[in-house]
Order: C-alpha cells, then sequence, then structure tokens
C-alpha cells in the first residue's frame, strides 16, 4: 500500500480488500461494545485540516482517530490562520513541525490533498479535494456493499444524478470496477462531463432512469443546489424532480439505495425513500467509521510493517497495538 | 400531438378531376384523377376514369395538385397581439397560400416559456386551426437569454422545437445549455442568427444603398458571424440545429462547411429574401413593407440564396410570416416594425420568380416547401398516395393575377407583395382531410 490514500487509483483490488476486511474483522464488532476504543493508535497524532463545510466526514475523521486512541487536532480553515491569508503550504509545513503521524485534508480545489502530501513527512488521506476524489467514501461505499451483497463480481450499480460537480462519482466509478462491478451513469446530458466515457471501461451512460430497472443497487448523488442558482444545467429544478428524483417506484426489481449525504429530501430523493428501510445511508456513515479507522490503521501499520515484517492485518487488535509498540521500540 | 388541429368539421369527400399530380419525393409526376372518401386519399386514377365519391366533382384540367405546404417559421400573435393576427386567422390565411401545417413562434405576450401556455395554445388550436399548427416553445425564460425556458416540460407537452426567434441566444453558454437541454428531448433549436453589437440600430442592409439613402445599416456579419459561432457549438455538442431565415451567401458557406464537418443542421431562407434585393427599398421610394430582420440584403446574396435552393444545400423555405397592425407601418421607415406577411403569397411568387424564369425546378421548390421542412421538425409529411390522409393544395398556374393585400385571410396587410403580377393561384386546400381553404 502506498504512503498517502490521495487517490482510488492509488489502491489495488487487494489493496481495497484488506483495508475492509480489517475494518470488518477488527473495527465493526468493536462499535457494539459499551467502550469503543482501542489503544492501537496510542501516541499517534492525527491532523483533520478541514477547509470546507463537513458533517460527516469531519466527526467520522475524528471518531475514527480517537477511537484509536491517537491525539486528533481539528484545523477548521474558518477559525485558524488561513483566515488571515496563510498559504496552504505554509499551513502544511507549520502543522509538520509537529510530526504529525496522519493529516486528513479536506479542501475545495482538485489536487489539494497531493499538493499537501509534497510538503510533509505525515501520511496524507484525501478527505476530498474539490470535485477531484474522495477515496475513503468510496471504500466506505464498497464496505457497505459488501455487507448487504455476498458477492461484488458482476454487481450492476447505477450511479444518478450530479456526476459533473461529484468527487464521490470519480472515486467511485474506479473503485466499483476495481470491485468487478457494472456501472451504469444515469443523468441529463448537461451534469455530465464532457468525455464521461474515459473516467472507466465498458461504462454505460444513459439520460433516463428507465435505466434502473437493469441495476442491482442506485447510488444517488445529491443535487448541488448550491451550484445551479443562476446556471443552467437543467432548465428548473422543477423539471429537474419530475424526471430524476428517485423513489419507491423505481425499486421493483428489489434494488438497494446508497446515496453520500447530504441528502436532500424531495429533490434527487423522495421523502418516502430516505426513510425507507431500502436505503443503506445509516448503514453507509456506519461503516464510514469502521472504514476510517482501518484506513489510518492500514496506512501506518503497512508503511511500518515492511520493515518490521509484521503482517498486522491478521493480528487482532489488542495484538496490532502491541505490535505497534514494538515497531517503535525497534525503530 | 406535435401538431394539431381543430376537432369540428367533416372530413372531404370529392373527386379532384384531370390534375397534375406532383409530388417530387415519391417521383411522381403524372395527369390523373384522384377520389378522396373521407379525407383519405382513396384512389389515384388515370385516363379521367375516377368513380366520383360524395358527387362533387373538380375540374382540374391543367392545375397542379401538389403535396401540401409546411411553414417552419410563421408569427401567429397569439396570445397577445389578436389584433394583429390569432390562430383562427393565420391558419386560414395559411389555407390560401397551400399550406397544411404551420409552426407558430413563441415570441408572443406572454412568451410561450411554460407547458401551461403551450397547452392553452394547443387547445385554443384545437377549436380554431382549420389546418394543423405546431408550437415552438421559447429556448430562455421569457426570452430574456437569461435562464433556460422550462424545455422538458414544454417537450412533454408537444413543442416540436425552440426557439427565441426574434431575439438572438447572444450568451454562448446558455446557448450550449440549451442545445444540452434539447438533446435529452430530441427536437432541434431553430435560431435566429444575429449579433446584436453588431446590427445595431440598423433598419436595412449595409451597402451602397443604405448609403445613398442616409439610413443606418446592418451589416451581413451580424448574421454570419452569429451563424458560425452557433454553427461551432452545435458541431460540438453534435446537436441538431435549425438555422432561421439566412439572408447572405456568407451564412450559406457556414452552414455548407458545417455539414461538411458533420454538423446536424438544416436552414431555412424566406420569400422575400429569395425575390427581393435592398434595390427594392429604393425602387418602392421606402415602403414600410420592404422592411424586415434580417434586412433584404445585396442582390449578389439573392442570387447565392436562389442557386444554393436549386442545388438543395438550402432545405426549407420558411414565410417569417410577421403580421403588423397598420399603424405599425403607417410611419417613416425608420420607425416602422421589421416583417412582412408570407403565408398567402410564398407560393405565387416563388414560382413566377424561380420556376416560370427557369431558376429553379419545380422539384426543388416543392421540396423546400412541404417535405423538407416536415422532416426539419418531424412532422406528418404530406405525401400523395393511395391510402395516405389528404394533405394537398391545387394550384392553378395558367392565369396571371394581382397580389391583393385587402383581400387577405390574414388581419394584416403588410405584405412587402403587394400590387405584384404572378401566377401560382391557390385554388384548394385539403389539411388533415378537411376542406381548408377554397378559391371559388
Amino acid at each position: 500500500m502506498n504512503r498517502h490514500l490521495l487517490s482510488m487509483h492509488d489502491l489495488s483490488r487487494e489493496d481495497v480488500e484488506s483495508i475492509l476486511a480489517t475494518a470488518r474483522v477488527d473495527f465493526l464488532d468493536l462499535f457494539k461494545r459499551d467502550i469503543k476504543k482501542v489503544p492501537t493508535l496510542r501516541g499517534r497524532t492525527v491532523i483533520d485540516l478541514f477547509y470546507e463545510k463537513s458533517t460527516r466526514t469531519s466527526t467520522s475523521f475524528e471518531l475514527a482517530g480517537k477511537r484509536l486512541s491517537a491525539d486528533v487536532i481539528n484545523v477548521k480553515a474558518d477559525s485558524s490562520a488561513v483566515g488571515k491569508g496563510e498559504s496552504l503550504k505554509d499551513t502544511v509545513l507549520t502543522l509538520s513541525a509537529y510530526r504529525p503521524d496522519i493529516i486528513v485534508i479536506r479542501h475545495p480545489h482538485v489536487g489539494a490533498a497531493a499538493f499537501v502530501a509534497r510538503y510533509t513527512d505525515a501520511h496524507v488521506i484525501n478527505a476530498g479535494d474539490g470535485k477531484g476524489e474522495h477515496p475513503t467514501q468510496c471504500l466506505l461505499d464498497i464496505f457497505s456493499l459488501q455487507q448487504a451483497y455476498a458477492d461484488l463480481e458482476g454487481l450492476r450499480v447505477a450511479i444518478v444524478g450530479d456526476i459533473l460537480h461529484s468527487r464521490v462519482a470519480r472515486s467511485n466509478i474506479t473503485g466499483f470496477q476495481k470491485m468487478g462491478m457494472q456501472v451504469t451513469l444515469v443523468a441529463p446530458p448537461a451534469l455530465l462531463p464532457r468525455g464521461v466515457e474515459a473516467l472507466g471501461e465498458n461504462l454505460r451512460i444513459s439520460h433516463s432512469l428507465d435505466a434502473l430497472a437493469d441495476v442491482d443497487v442506485i447510488y444517488l448523488l445529491r443535487m448541488q443546489k448550491e451550484r445551479h442558482e443562476g446556471s443552467n444545467f437543467v432548465p428548473s429544478l422543477r423539471e429537474y424532480i419530475s424526471r430524476y428524483q428517485v423513489g419507491l417506484k423505481h425499486l421493483a426489481g428489489g434494488q438497494k439505495v446508497l446515496h453520500p449525504g447530504p441528502i436532500n429530501r424531495g429533490i434527487e430523493i423522495s421523502a418516502e425513500l430516505a426513510d425507507s428501510k431500502e436505503n443503506l445511508i445509516l448503514e453507509q456513515v456506519e461503516a464510514g467509521l469502521a472504514v476510517r479507522m482501518a484506513t489510518m490503521y492500514r496506512l501506518i501499520v503497512d508503511s511500518t510493517a515492511a520493515e518490521a515484517e509484521v503482517t498486522a492485518a491478521e493480528s487482532a487488535v489488542s495484538e496490532a497495538a502491541t505490535e505497534l509498540g514494538n515497531i517503535r521500540a525497534v525503530g | 400531438m406535435a401538431a394539431t388541429i381543430a376537432k369540428r368539421g367533416t372530413k372531404a369527400s370529392l373527386l379532384i378531376r384531370d390534375a397534375r399530380i406532383f409530388d417530387p419525393a415519391r417521383g411522381v409526376d403524372m395527369r390523373a384523377d384522384v377520389t378522396i372518401e373521407k379525407g383519405q386519399i382513396a384512389a389515384i386514377t388515370p385516363g379521367k376514369k375516377g368513380a366520383e365519391a360524395g358527387g362533387e366533382v373538380v375540374n382540374a384540367a391543367g392545375a397542379l395538385l401538389l403535396p401540401g405546404f409546411v411553414d417552419l417559421h410563421a408569427h401567429l400573435r397569439s396570445p397577445g397581439r389578436e389584433d394583429e393576427e390569432d390562430i383562427a386567422s393565420g391558419t386560414a390565411a395559411a389555407a390560401a397560400g397551400g399550406y397544411v401545417t404551420i409552426c407558430a413562434i413563441p415570441n408572443t405576450d406572454p412568451v410561450v416559456d411554460d407547458a401551461a401556455i403551450l397547452a392553452s395554445l394547443t387547445e385554443t388550436a384545437e377549436s380554431e386551426a382549420v389546418i394543423r399548427v405546431a408550437f415552438l416553445g421559447a429556448i430562455s425564460r421569457g426570452q430574456k437569454g437569461e435562464h433556460l425556458a422550462d424545455l422538458w416540460d414544454m417537450a412533454a407537452a408537444g413543442a416540436i422545437a425552440f426557439s427565441d426567434d426574434g431575439r438572438p441566444v447572444s450568451d454562448a453558454g446558455l446557448l450550449r445549455a440549451a442545445f444540452q437541454a434539447a438533446a435529452l428531448t430530441g427536437l432541434p433549436l431553430s435560431l435566429h442568427c444575429e449579433d446584436p453589437s453588431l446590427a445595431g440600430s440598423g433598419v436595412m442592409n449595409e451597402s451602397e444603398v443604405s448609403a445613398r439613402l442616409g439610413l443606418t445599416g446592418i451589416p451581413c456579419t451580424a448574421e454570419s458571424a452569429d451563424v458560425a459561432r452557433n454553427l461551432a457549438i452545435a458541431l460540438y455538442e453534435n446537436a441538431r440545429v435549425h438555422i432561421a431565415h439566412i439572408s447572405c451567401a456568407q451564412s450559406l458557406q457556414h452552414i455548407k462547411a458545417a455539414r461538411a464537418a458533420g454538423a446536424k443542421v438544416t436552414c431555412e431562407v424566406t420569400p422575400h429574401h429569395l425575390a427581393l434585393s435592398d434595390e427594392a427599398v429604393v425602387a418602392a421610394s421606402l415602403d414600410s413593407n420592404l422592411k424586415m430582420n434580417p434586412p433584404l440584403r445585396s442582390d449578389t446574396d439573392r442570387q447565392a440564396l436562389v442557386e444554393a435552393l436549386a442545388a438543395g444545400d438550402i432545405d426549407c423555405i420558411a414565410t417569417d410570416h410577421a403580421p403588423h397592425a397598420a399603424q405599425e407601418k403607417e410611419t417613416p421607415f425608420e420607425e416602422a416594425a421589421f416583417g412582412t406577411v408570407g403565408l398567402e403569397t410564398a407560393f405565387p411568387v416563388l414560382y413566377t420568380e424561380l420556376v416560370e424564369t427557369g431558376q429553379v425546378p419545380l422539384e426543388n421548390l416543392i421540396l423546400a416547401m412541404s417535405t423538407n421542412p416536415a422532416n426539419a421538425f418531424g412532422l406528418p409529411v404530406p405525401t400523395i398516395a393511395e391510402g395516405e390522409e389528404a394533405n394537398l393544395t391545387l394550384i392553378d398556374t395558367e392565369e396571371e393575377f394581382v397580389i391583393d393585400a385587402a383581400a387577405f385571410k390574414s388581419k394584416s396587410r403588410n405584405s412587402a407583395f403587394a400590387g405584384r403580377r404572378v401566377k401560382g393561384k391557390v385554388r384548394l386546400t385539403i389539411a388533415a382531410g378537411r376542406e381548408a381553404y377554397r378559391n371559388e
């Protein structure tokens, strides 16, 4: 596994399987206990550097670090020196002087995570870079699908909605296809990027929800309303809703529905569907925590394990913590 | 749904005796009797042996029986200016010109930019129209060129194309968005091409004529530059596009080049741009009925348009029928409204000026007035064949007559061709199987 997780292209299928196995075996059951904390990353430092508003991703990363017993520092752009005009480079250099083990970065511009990786010795996790990528979202989505389906090979998934503006779509096309899934994109022409075919292999493209009849999974994207005021991606939001809102009537074939959140009730998703058991939205949130814990853990363990010949993935969580202690002693 | 007509009225049953049937799309040119029963062409019989249906016989010896005409560009002024035209008078005028289907332009008051207005017009047409009427929807809300109109809802309500005609879509990004949104409906955009910053406050073609008269000119490039830009965007989006009322040779060059590059483009030219040039403005002593937009161009441009029609490079002839109240034209040239009526004069003017003079084969004229426009907007294609619904017009090409604007079925009289001696009088029009016009 690479030092950083910047893009789904950084991960092999084996890497994905390995991270998700760690999440499942080592962390998911942890959440059912009264004490939901393990000492795995005790003494490690995680900095969450968020330049965009976020609820689920920022809480998920913060909680993931804390449940691994790391020291977690949250830096929000609106309440930091960034507001005084500090450049991303200088912010990263400053924070790196604390010698953190992991920097989690969310930023409104494509390539920001890779940029951060150039100026720090920490492991960098891309928590969303503009319209670029959102790899941990993709991992948690694959994880949720693994929980719902025995085998992802050949599973047919439609990604529906504002694909043009979606970093989630870009990561998920790559990630889903990596896992052997068939991907169909459904959106009006103006909400698909030019050259969309190049985002994957044998992608199917449709402009109609009729395509949902032939899939197993519907992956809904948020209609990014704030990008539509005063623009003309669709004639009107009302017309978009009447043609592209997904509701229970589209699930005649037993399709499951995923959504990265935040949802816009009554826009891309009907209120009935939002409240229905057919969606896996809350499962995705829980999966997100386990997957982010596993990602942090594997980034640190795998990069140091190579020298120490430790196979942390197969170890129990407590053993892993001990081994980590040993590694530190050795290093 | 795409084109509608009044639901009342009886289907025609009659025998048209010994006409010259000319339907170039089917390669038909023969003298025969045509029996129409309950609105359908029941039999086509050579040798004056056609059985009489319902008793009536129309003696058509020597007359032309043509597939009815289709106009992609008629301003019916409803809603808002019913004093100038409405659906009843506009379709009656069209029937008198040999038309069986016309397309209404949405620059009305209010603008047709949502499904409710379009549906109410369709409903009116179902009680008033004597021939089929199809409706275009606006490209932008209020034709203001800022936000897309409800293209998807209007398509669902039966729109057959979208246009901001009367105003160009100046914002290229909006035009691109319109192409993308229209792609979902399969409908074309019909574009009025004009760069307003080049057209300025011009009132006629910019040329030696405008210089002599002291009138502000509208340069050809105001049109051709916008044609080139719009075709480049259409080509990039692989979109269906129809270029409305082209007036100059340079626009034609852009269309031919775009076609060669694979663009899905159709285009139209008006009878007045084919028959008149800017010299006519002088000859008619600044008659405001010769003021239109785009303006009458140079004779070189006019000849280029005629040649392109003869060569098949221009698909469609469209009238740009633009009725105006008398007070809007009874003014000095510079103050007058732009536009001429055209539905009742298109065929006789073009037959006389282009076919009789040998410049354009009759075949090209009929294809451009009927088959090609029907195909361009996906409308029913008028066809003279057994089993087809009767959509045809019977025309006398022998007798010369003077165009009398006072006798128009249209509510408006602003014709660029009033007083002209022509041949090609429409005797009978049957649209959607019903008799829509007869010249007694």
